[in-house]
């Protein structure tokens, strides 16, 4: 038997690895050579922790030290003091995990981890996922086992059905019933297919997944194909993730080495394969229809529905498209039972959801929690809340198709329905927070750019209607704004969700419908005062000096480049608004602080 | 890929080198004093030699672990063990030839070697 007294697990995560894992890993290997250590203890490069932001992070079995922020010379230490001799290195130790009284906390009870579960993430950060056997340890492919040689399709689709798991890919569709769409349908051939585009700005949920543990959604998949009836998967994931296509290219290889893909697996007559199709990374290819015609080869884009990919999908063939998270969830569910997913969450929306928390937040990463969390819960306790002790402004959820969820709303538990009903919507996961120092206009006119570069073009409400509203945005946030704008924002808004011909399009005005909905007051600043609150439209800002302050030094005067300052001396100045350039060099100059930005 | 028991198999195989990320409050722990004093005591010969038994005799329920400083230098190189639902027991002077004994008698058999014990010592 092998047996490793301790385990160094090294995140191989996107996240750690640019911020320089892979040397650690080389560093731990030379030091544990030099000790004679490296018969005792174990090195496993592991998928992402969540905590990415203090990357790159270690952590060591069996103290469950978290070690955070670790450069390679932070390496001997570690080895010669904690691994030789026992002794944690406290100080290199992730903040959090340290008590008081200098005592180490365990994984489960550091800040960030403790509210959350951990179900499609579950062997990220645990296993090797360049191997199978480890997955196969944690109960991999026994679901697999389970389904096909206990169960049978019918029966497989009534577990998923009942444990009221919905798509994580954006629209919250019950899985259960698309699979039982795509087994009815009438097809010589059928297909499975997995949607990991994930082309949100800032989502890396499914990228986390699949380099963390690319088995469970293989695994997922082939009981996705036996359920409906499919013999041959795909799975659609962008280029732009090297990492996690060679994870899930060494996973495929390793799965069909053992036979848990293939001809006959478990013995029975379910055959079932699958392939990389690899995506350029245009937003709108991860909409179902344009994913499909890109699978086939075709230009990636979208083309009206029904019919339904269940019915008509790759090849003209009924197709099961479903996301990455939406896969990883199955495994457990099929060997825990439906009742024990139903047991977590909310009514209407069952199991956890994992967000990519960014922006303005101390703990950026990856988390998984039970729906029905608050806002306030993610953001001040995983989240460690806001850095600098600014004020929260807005949390953006479902990236360039969702909404601002103002403070008033921090204490809504977190589902698909209740998100919806506050303007915004789940989306795949992204999750920004936003302080006092953002101007919603501004991230508003952030997303819709975003929206209307990623337009395919085919439908005029999308191409032509995005761009309009950019073009009022644009002028509103130069200082151009005119009455009506908001209200021509709003219509063209509605009229573009209804008439679009694809989801890109129907979401696109979300992002700012939902911040005239809760920050109108900030617009109308933006039009009537030509004002920008948050001190970010360049164009409408105002340098300007306040009187009671000024003493008349005439310091600001002498840098100022453009001679817009004048003033009597020992009088207040004041600042020609027409000649001033924004340069800021003033402010900095003042010795009484009396020289403002608004 | 055959049958589950073949998959059950390869669990097995696994299980023993992955456990140890596992929360494993249910098995025996074994700590072994590593402060100064206890290396210059030997704590490494007996901590390998630890190793070695589990190793051998495939207790894949154990864990191995060090600590430093247990208190009394004069009686290092020290080991507790732990194991679940009994007291911490507490050995001294220990030699790698003793961590057989401790290991057969003790951590498998259940019954601790009361002679090398801290309250035989003292
Ligand atoms: C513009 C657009 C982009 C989308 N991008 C993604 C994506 O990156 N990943 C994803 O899983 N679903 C994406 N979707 C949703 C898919 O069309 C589809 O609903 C989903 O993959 C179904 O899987 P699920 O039921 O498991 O959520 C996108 C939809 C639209 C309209
Ligand atoms: S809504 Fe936009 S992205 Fe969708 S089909 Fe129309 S133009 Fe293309
Ligand atoms: S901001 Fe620059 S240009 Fe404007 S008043 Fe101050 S120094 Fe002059
Ligand atoms: S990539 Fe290492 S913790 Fe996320
Ligand atoms: S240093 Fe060995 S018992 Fe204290």
């Amino acid at each position: 038997m092998e047996f490793y007294r301790s385990h160094v697990l090294i995140c191989g995560g996107t996240g750690c690895h640019s911020s320089g894992s892979a040397d650690v890993m080389s560093a731990f290997k030379t030091e544990l050579e030099k000790n004679k250590l490296e018969n005792e203890v174990k090195l496993v490069q592991t998928g992402c922790f969540g905590l990415c932001a203090v990357g790159p992070v270690v952590i060591v079995y069996p103290e469950g030290a978290f070690y955070s922020g670790i450069k390679a010379e932070d390496v001997p230490r570690i080895v010669s003091e904690h691994l030789l001799k026992g002794r944690i290195v406290t100080d290199l130790l992730y903040h959090d995990s340290v008590q008081e009284d200098k005592a180490v906390k365990s994984l489960d009870q550091v800040e960030f981890y403790r509210k959350q579960k951990r179900i499609a993430l579950r062997n990220c950060g645990v296993i090797n996922p360049e191997k199978i056997e480890e997955y196969i340890a944690f109960d991999g492919y026994k679901a697999l086992g389970k389904v096909l040689t206990e169960m049978t399709p019918e029966e497989t689709i009534a577990v998923i059905k009942a444990s009221g798991l919905r798509g994580r890919g954006g629209a919250g569709f019950p899985t259960g019933l698309k699979w039982e769409f795509t087994a009815k349908a009438k097809g010589d051939k059928k297909y499975v297919c997995c949607n990991a585009d994930e082309g949100d700005p800032g989502a890396f949920m499914d990228r986390s997944v699949l380099e963390g543990d690319p088995h469970s959604v293989l695994e997922a998949m082939a009981i996705a194909g036996y359920a409906v009836g499919a013999d041959q998967g795909y799975i659609y994931v962008r280029a732009e993730y090297p990492i996690a296509v060679k994870r899930l290219t060494i996973a495929i290889e390793q799965a069909r080495e053992l036979g848990l893909l293939g001809k006959n697996i478990f013995g029975t007559d379910f055959c079932f394969d699958i392939e990389l199709r690899l995506g350029a990374g245009a937003f709108v290819c991860g909409e179902e229809t344009a994913l499909m015609a890109s699978i086939e080869g075709k230009r990636g884009e979208p083309r009206p529905r029904p019919p339904f990919p269940a019915v008509k999908g790759v090849f003209g063939k009924p197709t099961l498209l479903n996301n990455v998270e939406t896969y990883a969830n199955i495994p457990q569910i099929i060997l825990n039972g439906p009742e024990w997913f139903q047991s977590i969450g909310t009514e209407k929306s069952k199991g956890t959801k994992v967000f990519a928390l960014g922006g303005k937040i101390n703990n950026t990463g990856l988390v998984e929690v039970p729906m029905g969390t608050t806002l306030r819960e993610i953001i001040y306790e995983i989240g460690g809340g806001i850095p600098n002790g600014k004020k929260f402004k807005a949390a953006q959820t479902g990236g360039p198709s969702g909404g601002c969820i103002p403070a008033e709303h921090l204490d809504t538990p977190i589902d698909y329905d209740s998100l919806t009903k506050i303007g915004s919507m789940m989306g795949s996961g992204g999750l920004i927070v936003m302080d006092e120092d953002n101007c919603m206009v501004d991230i508003a006119r952030f997303f819709l750019d975003f929206t209307v570069d990623e337009s395919c073009g085919k439908c005029p409400p999308c191409r032509i209607g995005t761009k309009r509203m950019l073009e009022i945005l644009d002028r509103i946030t130069k200082g151009q704004g005119q009455e009506g704008d908001i209200e021509k924002l709003e219509q063209l808004g509605m009229s573009i969700k209804s008439s679009a011909l694809c989801g890109l399009g129907q979401t696109a005005p979300n992002p700012v419908l939902s911040t005239i909905r809760y920050f109108r007051d900030e617009y109308e600043a933006h039009i009537r005062d030509k004002k920008c609150p948050a001190g970010v439209c360049q164009a409408l800002l105002q340098i300007m000096i306040q009187a009671d302050l000024c003493r008349g030094c005439g310091l600001c005067t002498k840098v100022c480049p453009v001679g817009a300052i004048s003033g009597e001396r020992k009088s207040a100045h004041t600042i020609d608004q027409s000649k001033c350039i924004k340069c800021g060099a003033c402010l900095e100059k003042c010795p009484f602080k009396a020289i403002v930005k608004g | 890929m055959k049958s589950l028991k073949e998959l059950e198999e390869i669990k097995q195989k696994t299980l023993d080198s992955v456990n140890l990320r596992k929360d494993r409050s249910g098995g025996t722990r074994v700590v072994v004093g590593m402060a100064t004093c206890g290396i210059a005591a030997g704590a490494r010969p007996v901590l390998l030699a630890f190793l070695e038994e589990v190793k051998k005799r495939n207790l894949g329920d154990v864990t191995v672990s060090q600590t430093g400083c247990i208190g009394v230098c004069r009686l290092e190189p020290m080991v507790e063990v732990y194991r679940p639902g009994e007291e911490k027991v507490t050995y001294v002077k220990m030699t790698a030839d003793k961590v057989k004994r401790v290991v057969a008698e003790h951590i498998v058999n259940g019954r601790p070697v009361t002679e090398f014990t801290i309250g035989a010592a003292e």
